[in-house]
C-alpha cells in the first residue's frame, strides 16, 4: 500500500489568555491511496482540529502548528510557502464540515462557489467551469443540476446541501478528502445516502479520505483503518475490524460499550454516558496518561508516564492494554 | 464581587468610570464650591483659563465664572440624561415585554407604534416639541424620552420572546401564575442585563441631544447647560475660543465615559460575548 | 428581481400605516400647541380683534370638532397641502422643497463619507485586530462617537477657517463671485467639505465600531472557512465572501439613521450657515412659525420612510436569503 499522507508528530497549540493548550499533542498518521482512514474521538478531543491542521487552515490569531511532519506524496506541506499551500488547499486536498447549513456562503449560488473552486485552481473559463459544475452536481446526486446551479444554498435541503459540499470538495478532483463529520447534522436516513456516496465517489476517483467522527457505527460502515483519538493524542489505531471487535485500550472499551448496537433512528448521536467523569480541560492536562483520571485501569505510573504509541498498525499507547 | 471583577478586567471601563464619578462629584458639588447663580457677573469679561487664581477656567463674556457653570452644568446634563434615560427605559419595558409576552395583535399594534415613533426623525422632534411647548426641563426631558424609548421597547421585546419559549416562564403559565407577575417578576429580571448596556449609551445620547438643544438656545433658560455656554461662547469664537472648547471637552468626555461604562457592562454582563471583542 | 419587487409592495403597504400615525401625530403637536394657528396669524396680523379671530377661525374650520379637523388635515396633507407660513407668505411646501436638495446633497454626502471611511476603517481595525492600528482606530472611534457634532463644527471653523484659513465656513457658495459650471462645483465642494466631515464624524465611528465586529464576527464562521479550505487567497476571501456578509449590518443600521442624521444637519447647518431645512427649522422656531415647523417635521418623517425602503431594496439585493425572514 502507498501512503498518500503521511503525518508525524503533528503539534497544533491554541494559544490565548487563558494560556496555552495542545489541541493536536504529536499525532502520526497514515492513509493508503483510496484507502479511508476513520479518526475518532468525542467532541474536544482536538481530531477536527487535527483536520484543520492537515491544510494549515488552524483557526488565527489563537491556532499556531509548532511542529511535525505532514507529507503528501512525500512532499512536506508544513514546509511549503502560504501561495504553494493554497494549490494544496482544495485542489490535491479537500475537505467537508459538519454543518451543511451554514457551510456554504448565504449570499452567493452554489453554482457560483463551486465555479470559484475549479477557477482557482483550473485555468478554465466561465463558461465551461459551469458545464463541469453541473457535471459534479448531477455527480453527486442533486436533481436537476443544471437548474440548481443558481440556487442560493438556503433553497436547499441539508441533504442536498452537503451534496452540493462534497461537489465543490471533488471539484478538482483531490487526492484526499477530509470529511469531518459529514453526517451528523442530517437525519438518520439522509446520513446513509450522503455515506454511500463518499464511498462511492471515492471508488470513482481513488481518493484517499479522513473521515472524522464521533460515531463508531458511521466507522464500521466507512473505513477501513480507525484511528481513536483522546485529548489530543492518539490512544489506539489499527483495522477496523481489529478494533472494534478487540478493543485494546480502555478508551476505546468505553466508546464502544457507550455505541447502541443498533442504530435505532435518533439514537446513533448517543454520547459516552458509559464512561465517568469529564475529558480534562487542554489548558489544564494531567501529567501522566490523559485518561487516567476516567480509567477503570489507573495506576500510579498511570498518573506519571505518557504511555507512548508507535507509528504502525494495531497499537495502542496504554499501559496496561486490555 | 464577581460582576466587579469581570468589570475591572476592562481597563477602559474602569477609566469611563472614573471620569464619570468625576463628573458626578462636580454636579453634587456644585452648589457648596459655587453657591449662586452661575449666571452672575464674578468678575472682569475675557479673563483666560489658568490667568487667575480665582477663575481657574477663566470667565466669559459677561464675566461669568466659567467653572462654575461647568459645575452646574455637569448638574443639568447628567440630571436629564438620568431622568430621560429612566423614563425611556420605563416604557420601553412595559411596551416591549408586553409586545415580546403576547405576541400576536398586541405585538402587531405595540410595535407599528415603535415604528411610528422611530421614523420620525428624533433630534428635530425634539426640537420642534421643545419649540412649540416651551423649553423647561420636563419638557426637555420628556421629549429626549419620548424617542429614546422605541430602542430598548425592541430590545425587551427580542429577550421577551426567547424568554416565553423557556420552561421556567412555561411553567409559571402552568401553575397558573398571573400575567404580569410572570411579567415583571420572572421574566423581566432576566432581561434586564441587556436594557442596562443599552441604557448606559441612551443616557449618553440624550446628553448629546440636550447639549445640541441649548447650543441651539433651546434649553430650559433657567439652568446652565454646557450647551448653552457653547452656544454664547460661539459668538466669540475668534476672540475666546476656550469658551467654546471647554465646555466641548467636558461634554465629550461624559459622553465618552459613558459609553466606556456601557461596552464594560456589555463584557461583564453577557458573559456570551465575552472574549469576542 | 421580481422578489425585490415584491418586497417592495409588501414593504410600501406597511408604511401606509406608519405615515398615518406620524400625520395624527403631527396634528396632535398642533393642537396640543399653547394657543392655535389662528392665534399665531392673528398675533403676526398685528389684529388682536376677537371678532377677526373669530372668522379666521371659522375659515380654518378650528371651531369644527376635532375628528373633523383632523379628517380636514389629513385631506390636505394628502393633498400636499402642508399649510401656509405667514412668515414667508408663502405655501409651507414650496418652501421646504426650495431648501431639500440643499440639506439632501448635505446628508448625502456626509453618508457617503461616514460609510465610506467607517467601512474602510473598520475593515482595517478587523484586519489588524490587536495590534497599534486597531488601537488607534479604535480610540478614534470612541472619541468621533462622543463628540458633540456642533462643537466638532465649531473647532474645525477655529482650524480650518479661522487659523489656517484653508476653508470657507459658512453659506454654501461664494455669494456673488459669479463662479460657472466646474469652477462653481468646485466652490460649492469646498463650502461642503467642513459641513459634510463633521456631521461624517459621528455615523463613521458607528461604522467603524459596527464594521470592525462584523467583519471578525463573519471571520469566524463556517464558510469562511469553506472558502479557506478551497484555497483561496485572502484578499479574495476578505473582499468576496466576508465583506458582503459583514456589510449587511452596516446597510441595516445606516438606514435606521437617516432620520438622525437628518436631526444631526439641523445642528450643522446652524453651525455652517448652510441654507438647508435645518436652518429654516431653525428660524422657524424662533419665528414661531409653526405651520413650517410641523411641515419639515412632517417632511422629514416622510423622507425617512423613503430613505427605509431603499435600504429594504438594498438589503434583499445584497441578502438573498431575505425573503424567508
Amino acid at each position: 500500500m502507498s501512503a498518500i499522507l503521511e503525518v508525524r508528530d503533528l503539534r497544533t497549540e491554541f494559544r490565548s489568555e487563558a494560556g496555552t493548550a495542545q489541541a493536536v499533542d504529536g499525532i502520526s498518521l497514515l492513509v493508503g491511496r483510496g484507502e479511508t482512514l476513520a479518526l475518532v474521538g468525542e467532541s474536544g478531543c482536538g481530531k477536527s482540529m487535527t483536520g484543520l491542521s492537515l491544510l494549515r487552515i488552524v483557526p488565527k490569531p489563537y491556532g499556531h502548528i509548532v511542529g511535525g511532519e505532514i507529507r503528501l506524496d512525500g512532499r512536506d506541506l508544513l514546509k511549503l510557502p502560504e501561495a504553494a499551500m493554497r494549490q494544496v488547499r482544495g485542489n490535491e486536498v479537500a475537505m467537508i464540515f459538519q454543518e451543511p447549513m451554514t457551510s456554504l456562503n448565504p449570499v452567493f449560488t452554489i453554482g457560483n462557489q463551486i465555479v470559484e473552486a475549479i477557477q482557482t485552481h483550473r485555468d478554465v473559463g466561465k463558461a465551461e467551469a459551469r458545464r463541469l459544475t453541473v457535471e459534479l452536481l448531477d455527480q453527486v446526486g442533486i436533481p436537476d443540476a443544471g437548474r440548481r446551479l443558481d440556487d442560493y444554498p438556503h433553497r436547499l435541503s441539508g441533504g442536498m446541501r452537503q451534496r452540493a459540499m462534497i461537489a465543490m470538495a471533488i471539484s478538482c478532483k483531490p487526492k484526499l478528502l477530509i470529511a469531518d463529520e459529514p453526517t451528523t447534522a442530517l437525519d438518520v436516513t439522509v446520513q446513509a445516502q450522503i455515506l454511500a456516496l463518499l464511498r462511492r465517489l471515492q471508488d470513482e476517483l481513488e481518493m484517499g479520505m479522513i473521515l472524522i467522527t464521533h460515531d463508531l457505527a458511521v466507522v464500521a460502515e466507512t473505513a477501513s483503518r480507525v484511528a481513536v483519538m483522546y485529548a489530543g493524542r492518539i490512544v489506539e489505531n489499527g483495522t477496523v475490524r481489529e478494533v472494534l471487535r478487540h478493543p485494546r485500550h480502555p478508551y476505546t472499551q468505553g466508546l464502544l460499550q457507550a455505541t447502541p448496537h443498533a442504530r435505532k433512528a435518533g439514537g446513533t448521536r448517543r454520547k459516552l454516558a458509559e464512561i465517568t467523569g469529564l475529558v480534562p480541560s487542554l489548558y489544564d492536562m494531567p501529567p501522566g496518561c490523559a485518561f487516567a483520571p476516567r480509567c477503570p485501569k489507573a495506576q500510579a505510573v498511570c498518573r506519571s508516564t505518557v504511555p507512548t504509541l508507535a507509528v504502525g498498525g494495531g497499537n495502542v499507547a496504554c499501559h496496561f492494554p486490555g | 464581587m464577581a460582576f466587579w471583577r469581570q468589570y475591572r478586567r476592562n481597563v477602559a471601563a474602569v477609566i469611563g468610570l472614573a471620569i464619570l464619578l468625576v463628573v458626578v462629584v462636580m454636579a453634587v458639588s456644585a452648589p457648596l464650591l459655587y453657591p449662586g447663580d452661575p449666571w452672575d457677573m464674578a468678575g472682569k469679561p475675557f479673563i483666560w483659563p489658568f490667568q487667575s487664581w480665582k477663575f481657574p477656567l477663566g470667565t466669559d463674556r459677561l464675566g461669568r465664572d466659567v467653572a462654575a457653570c461647568i459645575f452646574h452644568g455637569a448638574r443639568v446634563s447628567l440630571l436629564i440624561g438620568l431622568v430621560a434615560t429612566l423614563v425611556a427605559v420605563v416604557v420601553g419595558i412595559v411596551v416591549g415585554a408586553f409586545a415580546g409576552f403576547y405576541g400576536g395583535k398586541v405585538d402587531d399594534v405595540l410595535m407599528r407604534l415603535t415604528e411610528i415613533f422611530q421614523t420620525i426623525p428624533s433630534f428635530i422632534f425634539i426640537f420642534v416639541v421643545v419649540a412649540v411647548f416651551t423649553p423647561t426641563v420636563p419638557i426637555i426631558v420628556l421629549a429626549i424620552a419620548i424617542v429614546s424609548w422605541p430602542q430598548l421597547a425592541r430590545l425587551v421585546r427580542g429577550e421577551f420572546i426567547a424568554l416565553r419559549g423557556r420552561d421556567f416562564i412555561q411553567g409559571c403559565i402552568a401553575i397558573g401564575m398571573s400575567d404580569l407577575r410572570i411579567i415583571f417578576f420572572q421574566a423581566l429580571p432576566n432581561a434586564l442585563a441587556p436594557v442596562i448596556v443599552t441604557a448606559s449609551v441612551t443616557v449618553a445620547l440624550a446628553i448629546l441631544a440636550e447639549s445640541g438643544l441649548a447650543f441651539l438656545g433651546l434649553g430650559d433658560p433657567n439652568v446652565m447647560s454646557w450647551g448653552t455656554i457653547i452656544g454664547a461662547g460661539r459668538a466669540v469664537l475668534r476672540q475666546a475660543w476656550y469658551l467654546t472648547a471647554i465646555p466641548g471637552v467636558a461634554i465629550l468626555l461624559t459622553v465618552l465615559a459613558l459609553n466606556l461604562i456601557g461596552d464594560g457592562l456589555n463584557d461583564a454582563l453577557n458573559p456570551r460575548l465575552r472574549g469576542r471583542r | 428581481m421580481y422578489r425585490v419587487i415584491r418586497i417592495v409592495r409588501r414593504r410600501l403597504l406597511q408604511m401606509i400605516p406608519v405615515v398615518l400615525g406620524i400625520v395624527v401625530f403631527n396634528f396632535a403637536l398642533l393642537h396640543l400647541a399653547p394657543g392655535d394657528a389662528v392665534d399665531v396669524m392673528a398675533g403676526e396680523a398685528g389684529a388682536s380683534n376677537a371678532e377677526y379671530v373669530a372668522q379666521l377661525r371659522q375659515q380654518y374650520g378650528l371651531d369644527k370638532p376635532l375628528p373633523v379637523q383632523l379628517g380636514n388635515y389629513l385631506w390636505h396633507v394628502v393633498q400636499l397641502d402642508l399649510g401656509y407660513s405667514y412668515r414667508h407668505n408663502r405655501p409651507v411646501l414650496g418652501l421646504i422643497l426650495e431648501r431639500l436638495p440643499a440639506t439632501l446633497s448635505l446628508m448625502l454626502t456626509a453618508l457617503s463619507l461616514s460609510i465610506l471611511l467607517g467601512v474602510g476603517l473598520g475593515v482595517l481595525a478587523a484586519w489588524r485586530v490587536r495590534t497599534a492600528t486597531d488601537t488607534v482606530i479604535s480610540i478614534f472611534a470612541l472619541l468621533s462617537y462622543a463628540t458633540p457634532t456642533f462643537w466638532i463644527g465649531l473647532m474645525f471653523i477655529l482650524l480650518f477657517g479661522v487659523t489656517l484659513g484653508w476653508l470657507p465656513t459658512t453659506g454654501m457658495e461664494s455669494v456673488g463671485a459669479g463662479y460657472k459650471g466646474l469652477d462653481r462645483v468646485v466652490d460649492i465642494g469646498r463650502h461642503m467639505l467642513l459641513p459634510a466631515v463633521t456631521l461624517a464624524l459621528f455615523y463613521m465611528a458607528i461604522y467603524t465600531r459596527l464594521m470592525r465586529a462584523s467583519m471578525l464576527e463573519v471571520y469566524g464562521l463556517d464558510y469562511v472557512r469553506t472558502a479557506q479550505a478551497k484555497g483561496l487567497a485572502g484578499g479574495k476571501i476578505a473582499f468576496k465572501h466576508v465583506l458582503r456578509n459583514a456589510l449587511l449590518p452596516v446597510v441595516t443600521v445606516a438606514g435606521l439613521q437617516v432620520g438622525s442624521l437628518l436631526g444631526g444637519s439641523v445642528l450643522v447647518e446652524t453651525v455652517f450657515g448652510w441654507p438647508g431645512l435645518g436652518r429654516l427649522a431653525y428660524d422657524a422656531v424662533f419665528q414661531r412659525d409653526f405651520n413650517t415647523l410641523l411641515g419639515i417635521l412632517l417632511l422629514c418623517s416622510i423622507v425617512v420612510v423613503l430613505a427605509n425602503l431603499v435600504v429594504d431594496m438594498l438589503y434583499a439585493v445584497l441578502d438573498p436569503r431575505i425573503e424567508y425572514q
